[in-house]
């Protein structure tokens, strides 16, 4: 047994709001840079949809992920070595922009330097990419938001495998989510196994996969074998690029900046052990479904001696064993076992964990008499299919699903009692299975959700840090070589690389 | 005025290690000093359209020209004539070359289709990325051109000779410049050129060309790659 650490995040989708600030303070720190406007290391999608890019999750299209041989061993989906050399020089799968979105910003001078005119000036969208005038804006980040679109587009998403789809069609019956999405820093990740040159790695410290930037030759084939569609190819600096998890906050003790501006508060980021030695088998098992149990399994419990001995004997600190004893991933996903991982059947072992939402019971059922199932009403009665959401956590096995939202019911229930004074909610957490202390603590992370009991975050060690002192005065973390504003001073090599000429936008004080 | 002996020894025999070293030492110091700008800058995410068809027939195409310009002008005699006679090699020589050589010349010309007419493409270019596709469609067609010259050569004469010249460069040969002075022009431009897209690589996407024999390592590594707090410290802090 080999144990390793790792800052692991799950998402309350119960309260997501759909406000996108994880998205917006996102793109502000890190991707407000030409080549980069179209990409969104966090997104929120409304389900269900296609999402962002378009159809990301058909992996019959994109071919990404991993896939499980006859002889039991696992490959890269888009291709072993070879196969994947082979293509180098046009990667078959890889997005184009557009499947994305074009880029655009709005001629905003015009409305200031019109003539006079008969009618109000009108600011035309310009191509970030050409700098010309585009007609028509057909696709955006968020082009589904809050179920815009017609149901036949919408009912494309993948999720509605094994689900009478047709009827959420109809207005009464339709239902929606959010979904937000960052890189999922994954056990067993395909972007790293296929990156040709090597650039892709994984911190053994805290888990985060990062992309050496001096050592990626812009290949592409992380971008078509990451199934979540989270590297993206930066088109100006010919690199890739991805979230980083906030790696600078992370090793300061903060917690992301997504998470850290979360105004519903449904993120959570904690230490999880691990047995690296696990990772082949649990990523390797036969049956899609037994997936998420094969993930859990490789979580250790650091609350148990053994473990915690082999932990400090591999050179895990003492203040991460202390941190992953107080780890909310940990309660949520293994403890309370509310949490899932998002497709674990791409079988990347995905870090970032999701607490299914619930949703209003049925006006039908609402009705007449609600299904009850004991003292809970009946999960296949809320309006968000079951299957839909096992399809998304549990590559579509339905029992784990349906506890962890009984569960949740349950908490609420009794702390509905609770609140009238009415009592008798023993029952009602016999039925799901959970103790008084756990109901408490559920509900002290779920619905108070601390800033401490959200974010548990030890620091990394000064002496393992990079030494910052050469950094001193300089331009702060950057992409590529010198600052990211100022003129472009040119080199021997051809100017600073990644920035070309194209800017549709011009100042109006000069 | 090639035909110069004066030019002809600064064209073929001085020119080719100017462009050598420029090569050698500018890739290095790019690769050591500027290794964010160092990149295959592909342009596929921006539009794939005709992308696929042409590069893949260019990059097959012209890596089976160079590995054969390497192989038979570089492979020692001993390790040729036991198999083929210097006519048969030549010939060998015109038909795999002209074909990979179309083939190549075929994709490249699509590439710079695309490169020109789609504004996507035409906009993000730098001057250099037209600049060396239209050297080398330049260089591919020079070299398909001596397909039929060298057809009215068929003795291995001329061949034998440009052979000789290629080895002399590499071995440091003095006067291996004296055996290009009465070879035709199309050949003389072919090798100009040749050298010249050495000189001018280093400053230009051509240094993807070294990434993409790097990556045959690739074939030999574990997929999963984990870096530790140790290895990391390792690396320079780069500002």
């Amino acid at each position: 047994m080999k144990i390793r650490a790792q800052v692991a995040m799950v998402m309350n989708l119960d309260k997501c709001i759909g406000c996108h600030t994880c998205s917006v303070t996102c793109k502000q720190v890190w991707t407000s840079r030409q080549g980069m406007e179209y990409a969104w290391f966090n997104n929120v999608e409304t389900k269900p949809g296609i999402g962002y890019p378009k159809d990301w999750e058909n992996q019959e299209r994109w071919q990404g992920g991993w896939k499980r041989k006859k002889n039991g061993r696992i490959v890269p989906k888009q291709g072993g070595r070879l196969s994947i050399l082979a293509k180098i020089f046009a990667n078959p799968h890889l997005p184009e922009i557009d499947d994305y979105y074009e880029p655009f910003t709005f001629d905003y001078e015009h409305l200031q330097k019109a003539p006079e005119l008969s009618t109000a000036p009108v600011a035309r969208p310009l191509s970030l990419v050409t700098g010309k005038p585009m007609e028509k804006i057909e696709w955006g980040p968020n082009w589904e938001e809050i179920l815009g679109g017609e149901f036949d587009k919408r009912s494309q998403d993948y999720n509605f495998e094994a689900v009478q789809k047709d009827i959420y069609g109809q207005f009464e019956n339709t239902f929606m989510m959010y979904l937000p999405r960052l890189c999922e820093h994954c056990l067993n990740p395909s972007c790293v196994a296929s990156c040709p040159s090597g650039s892709i790695y994984k911190r053994e410290e805290d888990g985060i996969v990062l992309i050496d930037q001096d050592k990626c030759r812009g290949w592409r084939m992380c971008v078509s074998g990451c199934p979540y569609k989270k590297i993206y190819y930066n088109w100006t600096s010919g690199k890739a690029e991805k979230c980083i998890f906030c790696y600078p906050r992370i090793e300061a003790g903060q917690p992301t900046v997504c998470s850290e501006t979360c105004v519903g508060r449904i993120r959570y980021l904690g230490v999880l052990l691990y047995d690296a030695d696990g990772i082949q088998g649990a990523a390797a098992v036969e049956d899609e479904q037994d997936l998420y149990e094969a993930q859990l399994k490789i979580f250790l419990d650091p609350n148990d001696p053994a473990v915690e001995a082999q932990a400090r004997a591999d050179g895990i600190a003492d203040n991460w064993i202390e941190a992953a004893k107080r780890s909310p991933a940990y309660k949520m996903a293994v403890d309370w076992k509310i949490a899932f991982p998002l497709h674990p059947e791409y079988r990347t072992l995905p870090m970032v964990w999701y607490v299914p939402p619930l949703s209003p019971i049925q006006s039908h059922a609402n009705a007449g008499a609600i299904e009850a199932n004991g003292e809970i009403p009946d999960v296949r009665s809320l309006r968000i299919p079951v299957r839909y959401l096992a399809n998304l956590l549990t590559a579509g096995a339905e029992a784990p699903i349906v506890s962890a939202l009984e569960r949740m019911l349950a908490m609420r229930i009794y702390f509905r009692r609770r609140q009238l004074g009415e009592g008798g909610g023993q029952s009602v957490l016999d039925q799901a299975g959970l103790s008084l202390a756990q109901v408490e603590e559920m509900h002290r992370y779920l619905a108070i959700a601390n800033y401490e009991d959200r974010f548990v975050i030890p620091t990394s060690h000064r002496e393992q840090a990079e030494d910052a002192y050469g950094l001193k005065g300089s331009c702060g973390f950057t992409f590529g070589n010198g600052c990211d504003f100022g003129p472009p001073h040119s080199t021997l090599f051809g100017g600073k690389m990644g920035r070309r000429k194209l800017t549709p936008m011009r100042p109006l004080d000069t | 005025m090639l035909s110069n002996a004066y030019v002809n020894t600064l064209l073929f025999g001085v020119y080719p290690y100017i462009c050598l070293v420029v090569l050698l030492i500018g890739s290095l110091i790019r690769f050591d000093r500027e290794p964010y700008t160092w990149k295959s800058d592909s342009s596929q995410m921006l539009r794939k359209g005709q992308l696929r068809l042409g590069s893949n027939l260019f990059h097959y195409g012209v890596i089976i020209v160079i590995l054969g310009h390497f192989v038979g002008f570089l492979a020692p005699h001993w390790a040729v004539d036991w198999a083929l006679d210097p006519v048969a090699h030549q010939l060998l020589a015109m038909v795999v070359g002209g074909i990979a050589g179309v083939v190549a010349i075929v994709g490249l010309t699509v590439l710079i289709y695309r490169r020109l007419a789609d504004p996507r493409i035409r906009r993000n270019s730098r001057k250099w990325d037209i600049a060396i596709t239209l050297m080398l469609w330049l260089q591919l067609a020079l070299g398909l051109l001596t397909v039929p010259l060298s057809a009215y050569h068929m003795d291995g004469v001329l061949f034998e000779k440009l052979t000789s010249y290629v080895k002399g460069v590499v071995t440091l040969d003095g006067g291996a410049a004296a055996l290009m002075i009465d070879v035709p022009l199309t050949y003389k431009l072919h090798v100009l050129l040749g050298f010249t897209l050495f000189l001018v690589s280093p400053f230009t996407r051509m240094i993807h060309i070294w990434s993409g024999a790097g990556v045959l390592a690739y074939l030999f590594r574990p997929y999963q790659i984990v870096r530790t707090p140790k290895t990391r410290a390792k690396e320079p802090v780069r500002s």
